[in-house]
């Protein structure tokens, strides 16, 4: 049983002064803050931590490295959390996933024996027959297969993302991390150096002897804190590489996006496990993950332990333990690597027994280790002996953490020396540095780093780049067939998917002979740890099984993430900015109902939700009959000016804008190559060489790129400024509006001096500002664009200059209205990305006979051919059925002819109106449209011409002067 | 992140640019239905060196900028008035 030594470690990252508790199933346990749940539960002797994916076999701590697949907690706010990683928290009410009962008393633990009925590829064998058994089998297996319940009513927590930049990111604060990091540094780099534990030091803090990395690395954790060149960002790991040398680094905050210049891989080694029967027992532990448990909190993993070695760092492991007051039992050594070392001496020294050429064949123990078999690596069951332990501790092989550098483009290759791989090649300015690197002992990773920081510095400051040292070592620190079949099976490889040694074996002799093949028949390296401790393994299996190396055998592709992130923290916080018209404060203080326009909040109609339809047609009514005024300013308005004003324009929209006479506006259509349309507005010439033009709410930005581009593509002297959100926009619309606007206006506003369609500069209160004669809502009305910050004071000097004509504020509901009943399309609305100026009816707005416009070549072809056309249709007087809604389908004869773009209640005319789009020919001479509307029913509709008031547009030019100022 | 550099601005990432496609010469003159949809709607996609159309959004400025989209490598920033062609007006 695992136990709290009672000597404090000199780099512990528990706190003992204090004590903080926390409850595992139900029972009450005491920790130490620092203490992860992990070592907090086997300081309390707690050994059977959870249940495997798929056998629910027992299991518990393995590596203690972020990669305990088989050691998942949830609490109430939080599922699959990493024991060996997560700090446990004072209060903290702990259960195990994946378990029904108790983690170490699970009822669905007989899945075990029946295990052996569901080989590799079983889901994708069984289950076929009888077809309508297959929901049953899906419902159980998803039942007791898996890791925690998420919980469906979870509340997002938006963590924005943040960014940083940097000349040079260090990934690993062990010492090959910090070396790199202090050598950029000097350099005078600024450097980010990441490492995902909470404080710096990697190896420095537990694998070696504290004299040793003292001696070979002196202070080094503190120079990296004392530098002012180096950031450290503790907690953080770099969990993927993209290009543009960019990498996410999740921390508990959120993902830091960081953009390096140059970075260090400095990621070390991920510890490798032998395969034997019951090698997934609680109680067995890799060397590293018993070291770290060791030196970092406290707690030895058990009393009496088997060691099985194949490198120096399982002797060194092994002595750590003896010190620390664990029996060691045995010490069995896979290989000769590390047997003359001073660490296997000093064992020999304190009479533990060395058992050379030997290997793990088995570990005992129902629920955990009660002892382990070792024999002779050649031998049998006969030559074995057996040895009473509660742990077994493995250190059989390395594999690099080079995840990240194979993401960057660089590639590793098999080294037969180390036994390991090892990167072969890498970008100059992404660079392996240290363990990663196959360099071993502390002398070679500073010496590597130096060298790796040197070359990346010298890559990025221009200099001449040093050559590759090789401060690789030169003898094995992995088993090369770490490997002992047994006869009864349950050898595990993959411990996140519940995979045998023969499920690959089977899965190979089935035809996936291939690692890709493998690995995705098989599942092994898809569990939530990636194959961190399964796909060397996995290569070594299949290299035998096809009896090729381990180069020709490859390796499956590394890809982001290399580490679950949480959606929350990739998805980041919501940004879509919110944009307020100059006056926003006005329309909420009228009880504006606002509504989403793109990026706007804009005013639908003006009091009460609840009794909208009828605010919005006595809205409709006041500027049919007296004067409204609403807030325009979410208009695109765009200046132009240069000599060549006129020919971009020109260029640019279908119309002759050349001709145009200053002071006058133009109806502004723009169409792509394809001859659909994109944008319409009003060009307005100020002068020779000066357009002030509008685009459609929300297109603003792309109609004054699309300007700038056809001012470079042209070669033109005109410039396009964008002055949207400088300036403002009130349109005040009605019979009374220009005995309104002459209250306090200076200038002549009479039809002869101001006619429709004109422009004209003046000033309002003060402020300049233009005005446009428009059309849109069928009144005589004034556009009044202006500098935003004289809104206000206009809006209210009309309001008041108004009142006693009953001027009214209308909201957009009510503009749309007053558009439709004059039968003027919206942009995106009665259009769609097909529709061009013939199907909308607008061939007036098209001159052919301008030798160029953008578009001109597709409309020049499609003239007389439009293939669709915008009716206007009307139901009767008094209507009280079922209304059409936007796009409800027209039908004849049974098929589709056609949709519905507009549709409204007209409080002028009386009855519904709208707009379809139809197609020709079908229905063009039809006097009756058929239209589906809600719940399939069909609804007859009148076609009527368009506009359906005032079709000779008298009231926009001459309007009535009853009321004078 | 990408980065691209442009002159004047400097270094920028690369979700402050709208792409626009690639520099094409102007259409031939009353081209033939074929053509024109042709030039409309195909595009070659063969790998290579392009000159393409990039706006910065923040300055509101458009560069014409050399592209290997095999290498995805950012060659370099073309003059404008290389690649500009004169409009027929009435």
């Amino acid at each position: 049983m695992p136990f709290r030594c009672s000597d404090a470690g000199s780099r512990e990252w528990i706190d003992r002064s204090r004590r903080i508790e926390f409850s595992f199933e139900g029972r009450r346990y005491s920790a130490h803050p620092g203490d992860t749940i992990t070592s907090a539960l086997l300081a309390n002797g707690v050994v059977v931590l959870g249940r495997s994916f798929k056998y629910h076999r027992p299991r518990g701590a393995f590596s203690l490295a972020n990669h305990d697949i088989n050691a998942l907690f949830s609490t109430a706010e939080d599922t699959n959390i990493r024991g060996d990683v997560t700090p446990v928290e004072d209060g903290m009410a702990l259960e195990a996933v994946n378990v029904r009962g108790t983690a170490a008393r699970d009822k669905d633990r007989y899945l075990d024996w029946f295990g052996r009925f569901m080989p590799v590829g079983f889901y994708y064998k069984a289950f076929h027959r009888p077809k309508a058994l297959f929901p049953w089998f899906e419902k159980a297996i998803r039942q007791r297969a898996g890791l925690g319940t998420v919980d469906t009513y979870w509340r997002p927590r938006r963590r924005p993302k943040r960014y940083a930049h940097c000349d040079v990111l260090v990934i690993g604060a062990g010492p090959s991390g910090m070396t790199a990091a202090l050598e950029a540094a000097e350099a005078g780099l600024e450097v980010l150096l990441v490492d995902e534990n909470p404080h710096i030091g990697g190896s420095l803090d537990y694998q070696w002897p504290l004299d040793t990395a003292e001696a070979a690395c002196p202070s080094l954790a503190e120079r990296v804190a004392a530098h002012s060149g180096i950031t450290v960002q503790t907690k953080a790991l770099a969990v993927a590489y993209y290009a543009g040398q960019w990498v996410p680094v999740a921390t508990d905050e959120g993902i830091i996006k960081v953009c390096a210049r140059g970075i260090v891989v400095a990621t070390g080694l991920l510890e490798q496990p032998p395969i034997c029967r019951n090698n997934d027992r609680p109680g067995v532990l890799l060397a590293s993950g018993a070291q770290r448990l060791l030196r970092r909190f406290g707690v030895a993993p058990c009393q009496r332990a088997v060691v099985l070695t194949a490198n120096a760092e399982g002797y060194q492991a092994a002595l750590d333990l003896q010190y620390a007051g664990v029996e060691v039992a045995a010490v069995a050594a896979l290989t000769e690597a590390g047997a003359d070392s001073e660490a296997a001496a000093a064992l020999t020294e304190a009479g533990v027994p060395r058992l050379a050429h030997h290997a793990l064949y088995q570990v005992h123990g129902d629920n955990t280790v009660t002892g382990a078999r070792l024999g002779p690596i050649d031998g049998s069951d006969a030559d074995a002996q057996d040895y009473d332990c509660d742990g077994v501790i493995v250190s059989t092989g390395w594999a690099p953490a080079a995840h990240l550098l194979h993401e960057a483009g660089g590639k590793v290759r098999y080294d037969t020396e180390l036994a390991m791989h090892v990167p072969s090649s890498w970008p100059a300015s992404v660079v392996p540095a240290g363990r990663v690197n196959g360099a071993f002992t502390l002398a070679q990773q500073t010496a590597d780093a130096v060298n790796a920081a040197r070359r990346l510095v010298a890559a990025l400051t221009g200099a001449t780049v040093p050559a590759v040292e090789d401060w690789r070592d030169h003898q094995p620190h992995s088993a090369e067939w770490p490997i002992v079949r047994h006869s009864r099976a349950r050898e595990f490889v993959d411990l996140d998917e519940d995979l045998q040694l023969k499920d690959l074996e089977q899965a190979a002799r089935e035809g996936f002979d291939n690692i890709e093949l493998m690995k995705r028949f098989s599942t092994v390296g898809m569990g939530p740890s990636q194959g961190k401790h399964s796909n060397i393994n996995a290569i070594r299996i299949l290299a035998a099984s096809n009896g090729q190396g381990m180069d020709a055998t490859g390796s499956t592709t590394a890809r982001p993430m290399y580490h679950p992130v949480r959606m929350e923290d990739l998805a980041g916080r919501r940004f879509r900015p919110q944009r307020y018209t100059p006056i926003h404060d006005r329309h909420v203080a009228l009880s504006g109902c606002l509504f989403e326009a793109g990026p706007w909040l804009r005013v639908g109609h003006y009091g009460d939700e609840a009794s909208a339809d009828d605010c919005v047609a006595a809205e409709v009514n006041t500027v049919r009959n007296g004067v409204g005024l609403i807030d325009v300013s979410t208009l695109g308005k765009i200046e132009v000016v240069g000599p060549d004003a006129a020919r971009l324009l020109e260029g640019t929209y279908t119309a002759r804008m050349a001709n145009a006479k200053v002071g006058a506006t133009r109806y502004a259509l723009m169409v792509d190559d394809t001859g659909v349309i994109i944008d319409d507005g009003v060009v307005g010439r100020l002068a020779e060489d000066h357009y002030y033009l509008t685009a459609g709410s929300g297109h603003a930005a792309a109609t004054a790129r699309t300007l700038k581009r056809h001012a470079v593509e042209w070669g033109l002297d005109a410039h396009v400024v964008d002055r949207t959100g400088q300036l403002g926009a009130l349109n005040l619309a009605g019979p009374l509006s220009r005995s309104v606007l002459a209250r306090v206006s200076d200038m002549p506003l009479d039809e002869a001096s101001f006619p429709y369609l004109n422009i004209r500069e003046t000033r309002l209160c003060g402020y300049p500002v233009r005005l446009l004669r428009a059309g849109f809502v069928g009144e005589l009305a004034f556009e009044i664009h202006m500098p935003a910050a004289g809104m206000g004071a206009v809006w209210d000097a009309l309001m008041r200059a108004g009142a006693d004509a009953g001027i009214a504020p209308f909201g957009v509901d009510a503009q749309r209205i007053l558009r439709l009943e004059k039968g003027h399309i919206i942009v995106g609305q009665d259009t769609d990305g097909l529709t061009t100026p013939f199907d909308a009816g607008m061939s007036w707005a098209v001159h052919l006979k301008k030798p160029f416009f953008k578009g001109r070549g597709a409309l020049a072809h499609l003239k007389g051919k439009s293939p669709k056309r915008l009716v206007a249709f009307a139901l009767p007087t008094g209507y009280e059925g079922p209304l059409p809604r936007e796009c409800h389908l027209a039908i004849r004869d049974g098929d589709i002819v056609g949709r519905v773009t507009s549709i409204a209640r007209s409080p002028t005319l009386g009855r519904p109106i709208g707009l379809a789009m139809i197609e020709r020919g079908l229905v063009e001479d039809d006097a009756l449209l058929t239209l589906r509307v809600d719940n399939g029913q069909y609804i007859t509709a009148e076609r009527v011409r368009a506009p359906f008031y005032d079709p000779d547009g008298e009231r926009q030019r001459v309007a009535s002067e009853e009321v004078n100022s | 992140m990408k980065h691209i550099d442009c002159p004047g601005i400097g270094p920028r990432p690369i979700v402050e640019f709208i792409y626009d496609g690639e520099v094409r010469p102007p259409a031939p003159e009353d081209a033939s239905l074929e053509v024109l949809a042709d030039r409309v709607f195909n595009r070659s996609g063969a790998p290579g060196v392009l000159r393409e159309w990039w706006y910065h959004r923040p300055t509101g400025s458009w560069y014409v900028l050399e592209r290997d989209t095999v290498t995805n490598e950012i060659q370099r920033a073309v003059d404008p008035e290389e690649v500009a062609y004169a409009i027929p007006m009435l």
